[in-house]
């Protein structure tokens, strides 16, 4: 008999087969997944979620006897009252007769439900989102690098020398060249030894001396490990890609925002830091807020520490301007930018905050877009903002620059399907 | 001093374990107090055992890939995968405690959460139960091959994974699917007629031949030929059925040898497909009895290691606490009744077996007059367990004692009639009748629709023709076999009629309408 521990063999065997499961229902899958991201909360799109599908497409249909009609016999444990010949009325419904319900044997389930992990919901959730211009177009010669293996060379340092290379090379020369075994050595010396020690047929011992002398001399001239044996690991230098991403969060604060607004604002921010974790390694975001002045704050003071003051958007460009002049530099940051506000601007600033918009955010930025949030269940007027008629102009003629507005929570997501979408990326 | 003073029956007896928690010595030291019980006592015969722990993980891993421990990828096995853990998440399902495999050796897969008793359970019910049924019931010697299942799994795995590489993972799974929705219609039931092989096939034409030679007679060139006629002479319907091997129940096994589309590839995995399910068929027929045959030996040896000492009374109870809800039999007009309990019928059957060679009654002897009283309960099991299946075994064992105890009785559900109609019950008159009716719901050829492949239009459009032999007016559902059929279609390439034809009066019942191939394979 044997006992064996399979416990910590490796897990998700069946990882093979939920893939396929997954790509399978995808349709399904992604609908549902769809609908469950409109019930819930932004900070809790990280964990998994149980999905409903209807279980179309993923029946497994096979021949078997129809549950009605005909004759069919059943016997059944636990009689307490029936005599032969007694009727029993028909159970409701029609159904195949005494007890056989309730035991739904995997067929015919109307809906199938299972849990998603929050990678398959994510991966899901945020399918067919593609970001414009994914990595930076110029990628500086002096930029990272990383070293990539490329076989191996006769040069190197020590720390990088190849022992099984070096010794395959070694053994392979030493049987080419027939060096001499150190055995064989050994058991000539024995020979000869052995021979003195006797003391007879002289003429025998001298060749052996004579042979002895040849091997020890080959075993001199045809060294254990020669200079042309050795290989070193070969390294080469790769250019990194930038795959760093700083994803800057402008929100109006002043008073004008509501609570509603800077909720909208917040999950469009989310969804936007999701996103971009996905497709890069690392992702930085920067908050800053602005009213009349503008400042760097940390999350919890963006989102909810009240502020008054007028409103100026020039302000929180300075700010940004500022923080890429500090520490992001574009060339080795893609940077993406997201402005979320009610449409408020003091008139005397639209001019400049287009034109700083223009010639300075913009083309330190990957994407920016403008998020224009409403109050609920909103009706948009035919009057625009002050800020969506400046930007208007702006996103004219720039391409990654996008602006949208937004009212109730359910078109959050919508819209950032449209501004992300796969048709839009690749123009 | 404490005041009780029971005595165990042998005091020598140190239990073998006192704590919940189990650990590799303790199950190497019940294992091997178990060996000298089945072995000695009981005189099984069993392959060689490999016992693993497991993770909850891993078992429902080995659920959703119908218990091997290898399995070629398919989307289904991840379906079921998905639903067992949504339901045993949320506690709507509990796990199996062991898995076992019918291969040599023969493995069993123990939860590492199980407490030592149960492990002990455990080892005594599928190292010992289920591997004795395995190498024993004459079906599973026939019909399977417990050394090699393993290696082929092994090899159907590989071959599958090289095909999705090379044909890419959706063209594999379509011929899978529609392997997978014939894999009940893909079990040879009777032993086939072994085809002629090659050199049988020489032999035969040396002989022809030669037999040619001695008879010839130049002056036959000289007599003149008729005219060649026109028109070759009507096909025979019957020649042709023969030339296909017609009529043919394993659906699988035609298409693999004779669909004219197919690629070799796809051949082969239908072949995959229908050897597993063969493994897999007497696994059907014999459920009843096997889980008996565990649960009877689970019980007789945790019994006796309690008599021997080697168990505590606590470990006895917390076992006898999952035995009787293992073989716990709800009423028919229970809500938790889903059928009749094999562990249960099994169970009592054989404890019943063991009753009538030991103890037996009047009527005992007068129903069972070849055993009753014969004294060697465990003999007559291990030659009911080596010889017979859930339906035989019905038919041959089951006692009036055992009926009256269950209170079995009989309903006739005819859907032309407005109501059910008791007709047996656990009488004189009824014991017979219920003992044939309980035996032929066991019978895997009565559950299963019976069809075969009876035609093909081979002069014609090549259309495939199919019968349903009805029993009892009850047709095939209807949704479920038309998208088999589509596989059928799929895989034949031409189309396809499916006729449901009762059995006794071969008159048509229904007419499937004619499906054709949806893709191209």
């Amino acid at each position: 008999m044997n006992i064996i521990d399979r416990r910590l063999n490796p897990k998700g065997k069946s990882l093979g087969n939920r893939q396929r499961f997954l790509r399978r229902a995808r349709a399904q899958i992604v609908d549902a997944v769809r609908q469950a991201s409109g019930g819930r909360k932004i900070t809790d799109v990280l964990s998994g979620e149980n999905v409903t599908i209807p279980g179309d497409g993923l029946r497994e249909p096979s021949f078997h006897k129809s549950r009605d009609g005909g004759l069919r016999e059943h016997v059944l444990p636990g009689n307490k009252e029936y005599v032969e010949g007694d009727t029993i009325p028909r159970p409701g419904g029609g159904g195949g007769g005494g007890g056989s319900e309730g035991s739904p044997d995997g067929e015919g389930e109307d809906s199938f439900r299972f849990v998603l992990n929050a990678e398959e919901f994510l991966d899901l959730f945020l399918e067919d989102l593609e970001l414009p211009d994914l990595v930076k177009q110029k990628v500086k010669a002096s930029e990272a690098y990383s070293l990539q293996r490329a076989g191996y060379s006769v040069t190197g340092s020590p720390s990088n020398l190849n022992l099984v290379r070096t010794m395959r090379n070694s053994l392979s020369r030493r049987i080419a060249l027939r060096r001499p075994k150190p055995d064989d050595i050994a058991q000539l010396e024995e020979e000869i030894r052995i021979l003195d020690e006797v003391g007879a047929d002289p003429a025998n011992i001298a060749m052996l001396r004579e042979q002895l002398e040849t091997l020890q001399r080959r075993s001199r001239l045809i060294p254990y490990i020669d200079p042309v044996d050795v290989r070193y690991n070969r390294f080469n230098h790769v250019p990194k890609p930038v795959a760093q991403a700083v994803m800057f969060c402008l929100m109006d604060v002043s008073g004008s925002m509501t609570e509603h607004m800077k909720d909208l604002a917040k999950r469009f921010f989310m969804l936007l830091y999701l996103f971009l974790q996905r497709r890069y390694r690392q992702v930085e975001v920067v908050f800053i807020r602005h009213t009349h002045k503008a400042d760097e704050v940390d999350e919890e003071t963006f989102f909810y520490s009240p502020e008054t003051g007028g409103t100026v958007v020039s302000t929180a460009f300075e700010e940004m301007r500022k923080v890429v002049a500090d520490r992001y530099n574009p060339d080795d940051w893609n940077i993406y930018a997201a402005q979320a506000s009610d449409g408020d601007n003091t008139s005397y600033d639209n001019a400049r905050s287009a034109a700083m918009l223009e010639q300075i955010i913009l083309p330190v930025c990957q994407y920016y877009a403008y998020i224009e949030v409403g109050h609920e269940d909103q009706k948009w007027p035919d009057r625009e903002t002050e800020l969506w008629r400046t930007y208007k102009q702006v996103a004219a003629q720039c391409e990654h620059f996008a602006m949208r507005r937004v009212s109730s929570r359910s078109e959050i997501f919508p819209v950032f399907r449209d501004l992300f979408n796969r048709e839009r990326a690749r123009m | 001093m404490t005041s009780i003073t029971g005595t165990p029956i042998h005091p020598q007896g140190q239990p073998l374990f006192t704590e919940a928690d189990w650990d590799y010595e303790a199950l190497k030291r019940v294992y091997d107090a178990i060996e000298d019980i089945a072995l000695g006592e009981m005189g099984l015969d069993i392959y060689p055992n490999q016992i693993e722990v497991i993770t909850a993980e891993q078992m429902l891993d080995a659920y959703s890939s119908i218990g091997m421990p290898l399995m070629y990828k398919h989307w289904s096995f991840g379906k079921h995968f998905a639903q067992d853990e949504a339901l045993y998440r949320k506690g709507m399902r509990g796990l199996a405690y062991e898995i076992v495999i019918n291969s040599s050796p023969c493995i069993s897969y123990i939860m590492e959460e199980n407490t030592m008793t149960m492990q002990t359970l455990v080892v005594a019910h599928a190292a010992f139960g289920h591997n004795h049924f395995f190498k024993n019931n004459t079906l599973f010697k026939q019909w399977t091959d417990a050394k090699g299942i393993l290696d082929y799994l092994e090899f159907a795995k590989k071959y599958i994974a090289h095909c999705e590489e090379h044909h890419g993972e959706k063209a594999v799974e379509r011929v899978i699917d529609a392997a997978h929705a014939l894999m009940s219609q893909g079990v040879h039931r009777y032993p086939r007629k072994r085809p002629l092989d090659l050199r049988e096939d020489q032999r035969r034409q040396r002989e022809r031949w030669a037999y040619h030679e001695r008879m010839y007679n130049d002056l036959w060139r000289t007599v003149p030929k008729p005219e060649a006629t026109e028109a070759p002479e009507p096909e025979n319907v019957l020649d042709r059925r023969k030339m296909l091997g017609l009529p043919e129940e394993n659906i699988l096994y035609f298409l693999e040898k004779r669909a004219p589309k197919l690629q070799s590839w796809q051949r082969e995995i239908l072949r995959i497909v229908r050897r597993i399910s063969q493994y897999f068929y007497p696994q059907k027929q014999t459920k009843m009895m096997n889980e008996g045959c565990a649960t009877f030996v689970h019980y007789y040896i945790m019994n006796r290691m309690h008599q021997k000492g080697l168990i505590t009374d606590g470990a006895l109870l917390e076992f006898l606490h999952s035995h009787t809800s293992v073989v716990f039999q709800p009423d028919f007009d229970d809500r938790r009744f889903g059928g009749i309990n094999p562990y249960a019928l099994g169970f009592a059957m054989m404890q019943d077996i063991k009753r009538i060679c030991e103890d037996p009654t009047e009527e005992d002897r007068a129903w069972f007059p070849a055993f009753a009283g014969c004294g060697d309960g465990l003999a007559m099991l291990r030659e009911a367990w080596a010889e017979y299946r859930d339906e035989s075994f019905v038919r041959q064992y089951l006692s009036p004692h055992l009926m009256r105890k269950l209170k079995l009785f009989r309903l006739r559900d005819d859907a032309d009639e407005p109501d059910l109609l008791v007709d047996a019950i656990h009488n004189e008159r009824g014991y017979r009748q219920l003992r044939r009716s309980l035996a032929s719901q066991y019978d895997v050829a009565q559950l299963e629709p019976d069809i075969q492949i009876v035609d093909v239009d081979l002069a014609g459009d090549r259309k495939l023709i199919l019968h349903h032999r009805v029993i009892d007016r009850v047709l095939l559902d209807d949704k479920d076999s038309r998208a088999v059929l589509n596989h059928v279609a799929n895989l034949w390439g031409y189309g396809v009629q499916l006729y449901e034809v009762d059995a006794k009066t071969d008159a048509v019942l229904k007419t499937h309408p004619e499906i054709g191939p949806s893709i191209e394979f």
